[in-house]
């Protein structure tokens, strides 16, 4: 059966709330921040609001609901998107869908988290039945451990060397210089990402994401109303999800993106050609390289060739995460998983400033969260298109 | 290289206090730590479908059959990445790094995450063991298929084991069948020293002597009933026990309706009662050394009759101490987790003794009992059966308690 396309729903109002290393603010403030920053660029109140998308690893002891009560928001439309790094685009395909239906008139998609001293580690520590039973005992490296055997493993397999995942990492950086929000600020070569200090052979520093406090946020609504509110907006051309994808392979050297990326393009009417900005999910660079290959840009295990023959920056050929990714911005929680979708609004609504790629009318977002063993479980895409 | 024995230890420096390994597991992941407990390699298999599970389930990963059932399992695996971690936020990590573990490819299916140790790596075939960590839980090992000299020396190994190697261990009876055989197999497996403790040393032994020509042996006064006995010793000897053995054991045949209960105090006095002291003399000292190098704490082990289980009334009052000891042990386990002290109970079967020459074989020799404690520390196990009739009660135990009282007792035909 042929989906239904996302027709009449548009995407809006993309906010970043500065990103802080270490905050003693709670993640109801985070997501309030974010929430706050999305109503204000569409001039929306908050009593105004009928629907919300939550996305937060440290709300505890509240959920979604108790956010709705502290936050005096009136909803006929709740959701909470447990999805980490895919978090952002399920969020916007749900959130369409209750749009396109007429189950609430705008969605506010927020998605944010706290960063106190100490807390990544007990974040972790409770983070699923699996990695508590099975990861954790093995050396406690987290997720660091978890992709430095992938990475392992898929350069054994496919040639790759450090260098490769090095210019994914180099080329984020020069993006995030442009980038005032981003949390690294200083150029890194790659001899720099060579010669860092090893965290999880053969994953080294600037393999690896720095955890801090943060929200990101936008709006999902009917296309009327946003030209109402004279809004620049983005439609969503095409989106897939998919949970526990090729459970049988050993060590996950390929995601989910494989099994429905047709369905994306088909969905979205254009190809990998036609695409001029990629936002995948970078918690480590070897995920990005997987990305690249599963979403079609090439075949698989060409990754490394790929990203030699490419200029990855907001200028080159093949501009990706352009405001400077995970690695370069920061990883604040569930935020982590909204950076590339909010990122890549901006871009196709001609509003990304001084990381505008020239001429961005389409970019792919992609998602991939929830280390809850040994691989990540959820993968996602999206496909959003600006106005001609 | 080869483990270096340690150095003397400077008396002016803090002893690194304990920490220890995630301990936290969910009811299904308890699993792991009782077959580890026993050496065992067992995983859980779906009676359904078959399908073996990992990590630990409630329902099956492959048919959603909710009968999930521990079954010894093929150790064959097959290394398909390993890294090593050299940043974690964990302590105990921390103190050891850089630590190496693998993503691991069961031949019995599953792929788990595993300590990789003694040079298995990516790309081997290795053989698989559930081990005890320091926490007490059972953890994944990868280790190559031939045992090779100084494996057990993998800093991994050595960090979650109850390794002989380079330790100080005190014997609690010099006069128990196995302890010259014991103290032999101790030293033959590298221990630093063997403390042999002799209750009533006035008393002239035969054995004493063999004991006397032995290098690294000291025989020193030690009564497991006689309190004083115990702060004695302990207050020479105790900064520096790595492992401790208790041999000490009264045995007198006879059920409970004899004429009087002194053998039945007896038995309790020095089997139950004395353990306790024994921990109490010696334990907390212990404790607070289980992180203090090559040559820390380690383990508290005791020897006990499989029918600590489940009693046999030709031996009734004995086996009713055997049970009471075994549930000491069992507190003391609890008790000491908190340090990573490990609690080892050897479960034998008759011993080849004076007390039980009526009897028919099969018997454990003092040799093989001997043996059994030696394994256990190697291995690092909690619960070890040895010989044939040690192994058989266990094994009938776990299937059936009731079934095993009956049968023993003559209740079954």
């Amino acid at each position: 059966m042929n989906r239904t396309p996302y027709d009449g729903v548009v995407l809006a109002a993309p906010f970043s709330a500065p990103y802080e290393r270490f905050s003693q603010k709670t993640a109801h403030w985070w997501l309030a921040k974010g929430l706050r920053g999305t109503l204000d660029a569409a001039g929306i109140r908050p009593g105004d609001l009928d629907g919300l998308s939550v996305s937060s690893f440290t709300l505890f002891p509240d959920t979604p609901v108790g956010l709705t009560q502290h936050l005096g928001l009136c909803l006929r439309w709740l959701d909470s998107i447990p999805m980490g790094g895919a978090s952002g685009v399920v969020a916007a395909r749900r959130a369409a869908r209750a749009v396109q239906a007429g189950d609430a008139d705008v969605v506010a998609c927020v998605a944010g988290d706290m960063n106190r001293i100490d807390s990544f580690r007990r974040l972790l520590s409770a983070f699923s039945r699996f990695a508590m039973d099975a990861a954790y005992p093995y050396g406690y490296g987290g997720p660091n451990a978890n992709f430095a055997l992938l990475t392992d493993a898929y350069m054994s397999e496919y040639g790759a060397t450090r260098e490769d995942f090095g210019r994914i990492a180099v080329a984020q950086r020069e993006n995030a210089l442009r980038n005032p929000n981003a949390l690294m600020k200083s150029p890194l070569s790659l001899e720099q990402y060579m010669n860092a200090r090893p965290i999880a052979d053969p994953l080294a520093l600037f393999d690896c994401v720095m955890p801090c406090a943060g929200a990101e946020a936008f709006l999902v609504m009917r296309e009327d109303e946003a030209v109402k509110r004279d809004l620049p907006f983005a439609r969503l051309s095409g989106t897939i999800e998919r949970h526990n994808a090729f459970a049988e392979d050993p060590v996950q050297l390929r995601g989910g993106w494989v099994m429905d990326r047709d369905e994306l393009y088909g969905m979205a009417g254009c190809g990998p050609d036609d695409i001029d900005l990629l936002q995948t999910y970078d918690d480590y660079p070897v995920i990005s390289m997987m990305q690249i290959e599963d979403l079609g840009f090439c075949a698989k295990g060409e990754g490394p060739d790929f990203v030699r023959r490419h200029d990855l920056t907001v200028t080159g050929d093949f501009p990706h995460n352009t405001s400077g990714g995970q690695l370069s911005v920061g990883q604040a929680g569930a935020a982590g998983g909204y950076l590339g979708l909010v990122e890549a609004l901006r871009q196709v609504t001609g509003r990304a400033g001084p990381t505008q790629v020239a001429e961005a009318r389409r970019a792919l977002v992609s998602g991939f969260g929830m280390i809850n063993y040994d691989r990540g479980v959820c993968t996602a895409a999206a496909i959003l298109t600006g106005e001609a | 290289m080869a483990l270096q024995p340690p150095k003397r230890k400077d008396p002016r420096r803090r002893s690194r206090v304990p920490t220890l390994p995630p301990a936290t597991r969910s009811r299904a992941a308890i699993g792991l730590s009782v077959v580890a407990a026993e050496g065992r390699f067992a995983l859980q298999h779906c009676a359904e479908c078959g399908a073996v599970q990992y990590p630990p389930r409630d329902v099956c990963g492959a048919c959603l059959g909710d009968t999930l059932v521990w079954r010894d399992t093929d150790t064959a695996a097959t290394v398909l990445a390993e890294t090593q971690v050299r940043a974690s936020p964990d302590p105990y990590f921390r103190e050891r790094l850089p630590w190496r573990m693998g993503s691991v490819k069961l031949a019995a299916g599953p792929v788990v995450l595993a300590h990789l140790a003694g040079g298995a790596g990516r790309g081997g075939d290795v053989r698989m063991e559930l081990r005890l960590d320091r926490a007490g839980q059972g953890v994944m090992v990868a280790l190559p298929q031939e045992r090779s000299e100084g494996m057990e020396e993998d800093p991994a190994l050595r960090a979650m084991g109850t390794q002989i190697k380079h330790r100080r261990i005190l014997v609690s009876d010099a006069r128990a069948p196995e302890a010259r055989a014991l103290v032999e197999g101790l030293l033959k497996a590298g221990a630093a020293h063997v403390y042999l403790g002799e209750p009533e040393a006035w008393l002239r032994w035969k054995g004493r002597a063999a004991f006397e020509a032995m290098q690294n042996v000291t025989l020193l006064p030690l009564d497991v009933t006689d309190v004083d006995s115990l702060k004695t010793l302990a207050a020479e000897i105790g900064g520096k026990v790595d492992i401790l053995i208790n041999t000490a054991r009264f045995i007198r045949p006879g059920g409970v309706l004899g004429q009087d209960t002194v053998h039945a105090a007896r038995e309790m006095e020095v089997n139950a009662l004395g353990l306790i002291r024994l921990a109490q003399a010696f334990g907390p000292g212990m404790a607070a050394r289980t992180a203090d190098g090559v040559n820390s704490a380690a383990a508290f082990v005791t020897v006990l009759s499989a029918h600590a289980l489940s009693p046999d009334p030709a031996f009734g009052a004995f086996n009713a101490s055997q049970a009471a000891a075994r549930s000491v042990a069992q507190t003391l386990r609890a008790e000491f987790a908190s340090s990573g002290l490990r609690v080892a109970c050897v479960y034998t079967g008759p011993v080849d003794d004076e007390w039980h020459q009526p009897l028919p074989p099969p018997k454990v020799s003092p040799r093989i009992l001997a043996r059994g404690v030696v394994e256990a520390l190697e291995r690092g196990l909690e619960d070890h059966f040895v010989g044939d009739v040690a192994r058989d009660i266990a094994e009938r135990w776990r299937e059936d308690p009731g079934t095993l009282e009956r049968e023993i007792t003559g209740g079954g035909a």
